[in-house]
This record gives C-alpha cells, sequence and structure tokens, in this order.
C-alpha cells in the first residue's frame, strides 16, 4: 500500500481560492455597520416581542395580535393602501420615463418630479389637506364654477390618504425606473422598428422584458417604502378606520399602552410581511430574463 | 406590412440633406443606386456617412430633399413601413431572445405562421452558418457569430435595401477579413442590394461594387474601386485613399493630360485631373509605393528612417528644401543614405492647386 501524502496549499491560497483575501477586509466596516444599526436592532426587537409584559407564554403577544381584529385586520389596511399605490407608481413611472429619457431638459424635470423627496412626507401631507380639504382650492373653485354644490370629501379617508402616499413615493419609483429604461440601448429599439415593429410592438417585446426585471426590484423597494406608511395615514387619512395602518397599531402599543413588548410584536409582523411579498416578487423574477441590457460584450 | 415595394429598379437619394442645429451633417447629397448593386459610403469619421445611413432607414428625419424607390417617396415614412433591413455597428441584437427568436423577430412583426417563420430562419441560419447555435442567447455568443446573428436577422425578412453600419469595426483584423468574405457571399447569394458603410477603404475596396466618398456631409466622388484608387477626383479623396504623398508645387508644363511640375532643381511629370496651366500652384499626389528610388530618379533625398515590411522596405526621406516625402525601396537602405526618388508619370497626379486644402 502507498501512502499518500497530501500537501496542502497554505491557508492563505486556500482562503483565497474561496474568495478571501486582504481586499475582502474593506467590506469590514460596511459589515460592522448592518452588525451595528440592522442586525443588532432587530434581534433586539424579536428577543424583546417574546418576552411579554406580565412575564406569560412567549407566543402571548402574537396570539393577541391575531385574535383581535383590531390589531391584525391592519394588515389588511396596509396592504389595501401600499400594493395598490405602489403597483400604479411603477405603471405610470414607466411612459414617464420612457417620454424623458429623450428630452433635452431631462435633469429640469427630473428635479421636479423629485422634489417631493426633499419636502418630506409631512409638508405634502400638509399642503394637500389645505389644497383638498373642505375649504381647500379645489373644493371652492369646483363649487365656484358649479361643478359641485357642496365640498367634496377628499381628505380624512382612503383616498386621501391614498394621493399623499402616490407623491411621496413617486418620485423614488420615477428615479429608478429612469434609470433602467435609460439602460436600455438605443440601438435595441431602433433596431426593432427597422424590422417593422411599431411602437406598442416595440415596448411589448422589447423594453418591457428588458426591463421587467428592474420593476419588479423597484416594486419591491417602492412597496417597502409604502408599507410603513406613517404621517400620511394619520394626517390625510382616516386612521382610526380605513387607514388605521400598521404602523399606526405599532405606535399605538408603545406610546399610548407603554407596551415595548407589543410593539415589538407588531414590527416582527409588519417586517414579515413585507418580507413575503417581497419573496413572492423576486421569485417570480426568476421567469424573466436577467442579463445585459445590452447586445454586444464588452 | 411594408409600405415599399420589393421589386424596385432604382434607389434615388435627391438633395439629401441633415441638419443637427447650424452643423449640416449632409449636403445635397444625391446618389442613384441600382437593384443589386453594392455601394460602399466610405469617408473620414464625421464625414456624414453614418447620418446618410440612418436617414436611409428612417431613423433620422431628413431636413431637406427626397429619397425616392422608383416613382415612390419614401423619406417621410417611418422605419417600420420602410421594409429595409439594417445591421447595426454594435449589432443591436436582442439579449433577452435567442438567435432564432431574434432572427424571426422581423417576420413575426409581419405576422408570418410559424411554419413559415421556422423554415425561413433555419435557411438564414444556415445562410450565416450558424445552424448549431440557434437556442443559444446574444450574450453567449462571440463578436463574429453575434455579427452573423445581425446579417440574418437583417437579411430574413428580405429587405428591398441592405444597410450596414460599419459592422466589422467590432472584430479583431482576422475575423474581420472572414466576415469581408462573409458579407460579400451572401449579398451575392440573396441578391440584395447592400449600401455599406465604413471608414476602411481596405474593406470599401475590396467588397464593393461603387465607392461614395463622402467629406463634410458631402459626395466627393462617386466611382468603381479601381477607378477610386487609381484616379481620384480630388486631392483630399487622394489622400484618403492612401496618397500619403502631397506635395504642392509650381506647374512648369502642361501637355495634353500631363504635366509638368518643379520640385527642388528637377521637373517632375505627372497625369494632370483638372485643368491647370503653366505657372499655377498644384498639388501632386504620389503613394508611397509608387515612389521609388531609380536610376535617374528626378527628386534627391535623404532617408531620415526606413522599416521593413516583408518584401520591401517603406521609409521617408526629405528634400533639401525639407519636404517629407514617403517612399518605397526593393533593397535595403540606409538612414542618411542619398536616394534619387522617382515615380511613374501615370502614377503621380497633378491637381489644380487652389482647391480645397487637404485633409489635416
Amino acid at each position: 500500500m502507498q501512502m499518500m501524502i497530501e500537501d496542502k496549499p497554505p491557508l492563505r491560497l486556500r482562503l483565497a481560492a474561496m474568495g478571501f483575501d486582504s481586499v475582502t477586509l474593506l467590506a469590514l466596516p460596511a459589515v460592522l455597520f448592518v452588525l451595528a444599526l440592522f442586525v443588532y436592532p432587530f434581534i433586539y426587537g424579536l428577543i424583546l416581542s417574546v418576552e411579554p409584559k406580565d412575564g406569560a407564554v412567549w407566543y402571548t403577544n402574537y396570539q393577541a395580535f391575531f385574535s383581535d381584529p383590531f390589531l391584525y385586520g391592519t394588515i389588511g389596511k396596509t396592504l389595501r393602501l401600499a400594493a395598490p399605490v405602489t403597483a400604479l407608481c411603477v405603471v405610470i413611472s414607466i411612459p414617464i420615463a420612457l417620454r424623458v429619457r429623450w428630452m433635452r431638459h431631462q435633469r429640469l424635470l427630473t428635479t421636479i418630479l423629485v422634489l417631493p423627496i426633499t419636502l418630506g412626507t409631512v409638508l405634502i401631507a400638509e399642503g394637500l389637506l389645505n389644497y383638498m380639504g373642505p375649504q381647500g382650492w379645489l373644493n371652492r373653485t369646483l363649487i365656484t364654477i358649479g361643478l359641485i354644490s357642496g365640498p367634496l370629501q377628499l381628505v380624512h379617508n382612503y383616498w386621501g390618504a391614498f394621493l399623499g402616499l402616490f407623491i411621496s413615493i413617486f418620485p423614488f419609483t420615477f428615479l429608478l425606473t429612469l434609470s433602467y429604461v435609460t439602460g436600455i440601448e438605443p440601438a435595441l429599439e431602433q433596431a426593432a422598428s427597422t424590422l417593422g415593429a411599431r411602437p406598442w410592438a416595440r415596448f411589448r417585446h422589447i423594453l418591457l422584458p428588458l426591463l421587467a426585471q428592474g420593476l419588479a426590484v423597484n416594486f419591491c423597494l417602492s412597496f417597502v417604502q409604502a408599507f410603513s406608511v406613517f404621517p400620511t395615514a394619520v394626517l390625510l387619512g382616516a386612521p382610526a378606520g380605513s387607514t388605521r395602518v400598521i404602523s399606526i397599531a405599532a405606535y399605538t402599543a408603545a406610546y399610548e399602552a407603554y407596551d415595548y413588548s407589543l410593539a415589538s410584536t407588531i414590527a416582527m409582523i409588519m417586517a414579515a410581511v413585507q418580507l413575503v411579498v417581497v419573496a413572492i416578487i423576486l421569485s417570480s423574477r426568476g421567469l424573466l430574463y436577467r442579463g445585459p441590457m445590452g447586445g454586444a460584450k464588452g | 406590412m411594408t409600405g415599399v415595394s420589393h421589386d424596385f429598379r432604382k434607389l434615388r437619394l435627391d438633395c439629401v440633406s441633415r441638419s443637427f442645429g447650424l452643423h449640416n451633417a449632409l449636403r445635397d447629397v444625391s446618389l442613384e443606386v441600382a437593384r443589386g448593386e453594392f455601394i460602399a459610403l466610405l469617408g473620414p469619421s464625421g464625414c456624414g456617412k453614418s447620418t446618410a445611413l440612418n436617414c436611409l432607414a428612417g431613423l433620422l428625419p431628413l431636413t431637406g430633399g427626397g429619397i425616392w424607390l422608383d416613382d415612390t417617396r419614401i423619406d417621410r415614412l417611418k422605419p417600420e413601413e420602410r421594409g429595409f433591413g439594417m445591421v447595426f455597428q454594435n449589432y443591436a441584437l436582442f439579449p433577452h431572445m435567442s438567435v432564432e427568436k431574434n432572427v424571426g423577430f422581423g417576420l413575426r412583426m409581419q405576422g408570418r405562421g410559424k411554419a413559415e417563420i421556422d423554415g425561413k430562419v433555419a435557411a438564414a441560419l444556415n445562410l450565416v452558418r450558424l445552424d448549431d447555435q440557434r437556442h443559444k442567447l446574444p450574450g453567449q455568443l462571440s463578436g463574429g457569430q453575434q455579427q452573423r446573428v445581425a446579417i440574418a436577422r437583417a437579411i430574413v425578412i428580405e429587405p428591398s435595401l441592405v444597410l450596414m453600419d460599419e459592422p466589422l469595426s467590432n472584430l479583431d483584423a482576422k475575423l474581420r477579413l472572414e466576415m469581408r468574405a462573409e458579407i460579400r457571399r451572401i449579398h451575392n447569394l440573396v441578391g440584395s442590394t447592400t449600401i455599406y458603410v465604413t471608414h476602411d477603404q481596405d474593406e470599401a475596396l475590396s467588397l464593393a461594387d461603387r465607392i461614395v466618398v463622402m467629406r463634410d456631409g458631402m459626395v466627393r466622388q462617386v466611382g468603381r474601386p479601381d477607378e477610386l484608387y487609381g484616379r481620384p477626383s480630388h486631392a483630399d479623396v487622394a489622400e484618403f485613399m492612401g496618397y500619403r504623398n502631397l506635395l504642392r508645387l509650381s506647374v512648369t508644363a502642361v501637355t495634353e493630360g500631363m504635366a509638368e511640375v518643379r520640385i527642388e532643381q528637377a521637373n517632375l511629370r505627372g497625369s494632370l485631373i483638372g485643368a491647370a496651366r503653366t505657372g499655377d500652384i498644384a498639388i501632386v499626389a504620389i503613394r508611397p509605393d509608387d515612389l521609388t528610388p531609380r536610376i535617374g530618379g528626378p527628386i534627391r533625398a535623404t532617408v531620415n528612417s526606413a522599416e521593413y515590411r516583408g518584401r520591401d522596405f517603406y521609409g521617408i526621406a526629405s528634400t533639401g528644401s525639407g519636404q517629407e516625402l514617403f517612399f518605397r525601396s526593393e533593397y535595403r537602405v540606409a538612414v542618411g543614405e542619398v536616394l534619387d526618388l522617382g515615380a511613374d508619370p501615370q502614377r503621380v497626379l497633378v491637381y489644380p492647386g487652389e482647391a480645397r486644402p487637404p485633409v489635416s
């Protein structure tokens, strides 16, 4: 029998083969950042959520949440607000981005569209209250020109929150869509048109398949933002009724009932719902084309 | 679907102009192309040749003039209504579609049946020798293969006109030569009419039936490759066609088609292109290949540098007045050696002098 003596390469080489070398250390600050500001608070909240205030069994809070329609109903209400708003943002951003990419004053228009981001949701909500409230310009104008006889109820309901959320989410969605749209090689559309494809066919067969991947990611990012809606739902919506979103429930638990444990539970459930939605979107992404958006190599 | 007829006799560009703001990319370009011809638009970058191609494809609207296919005016038609096939410089293959789907795209847009599409796609892929790559995505193909997919995609719709925009510029030298032959083979086999944009004179000379030399948005000369190579009509065309020696000299005698010019202390005979009189300043163009050391060569020059390029030596020599000349020599020359250079009068082209300044 011959003894095999394995000559192992030094540790450094073996690590390098797996993709770890001194350059990998550069990721360290980012890793620490994520650990300190995301992973630690998350785990802290998770632990808090399974330690109920009165020392009961660990799942007491979760049981309480899912047995009280006033609490578990917030999931549906939040989804009913966040999902359509996000979908509308994504859909509307596509034609606008397709148009804007050929404009000469693209930056100006982009700046105007993006301005709401810098204003913050509270300012937008206050503005809309003034504009669309019973005594606002809109209602007064409509009454003056005789289109309506009494003021329309446009705020402090579902549609008020819907519009407010749309205005605060849209710029973000639009910017992402614009960057995906401008990433598509213009020659592809030109090629399609020389091959007889009319505008709708070019969109349907060339642009949409290439954008789908980006739009899915865009939907996820916008949705997560929309799902955590708080000021808009309180100021423009009906926080005791149709827009009692999940973050309001968490706020109430934490700062009105001083039950941090229940509040943490609600936050965990909120995270879980977001995760489920994102997972559904991203897993269906596997069906989509993911690759470079230009034809040629290098 | 296609708004233009297939069996045209003649494509006509009538004073086509295109300007971008104040910049005139095309000025009054007129050209007639017969069916089945292979035309090369040749010129340095920025000469307007790609603009001309985009105008033909309908991707750029004209600012003046018209494009006619026999008696049909087509310059107001959208690209999707013209039915021309175009091969783009970067191929513009649809990255999310397989080779087969890319090639079949035009047929699908025409609403053809599946059986017909499959048959034609298979034939086109066979023509460009890519039968075994049909299920791959463009990103999995080499540059040359992508190029062939782009050609197959353009010709499968049996276009009345095939437009090619520097299709070989992204390939390496060896592949370029292969694809050049391939493009000509396909053109002959399909019997299409091709307009081919390039800045490479070798490509234009070897591919085209006729070459259109462009500069500053204008057509400078249209002719067969041998005409352009042997007798460029203007000094700037000559420079672009490889006449590297361009000398400003005074005319000492003119006799039926020939002219004599004064160089240093001697006279040089050449073929006069255009009109000139004794005493005029002329531009004299000579290819480095035609300027060789010979007994009784009228130009005395000292060798500055020389390099061996297989078979022959090529070098630079300067005359007594400091004029630099590119020359060829069949035997080894040394730096500092004094040569008597000369060229056949047929190979020395004399242009009237106060024309356009040569290309810098």
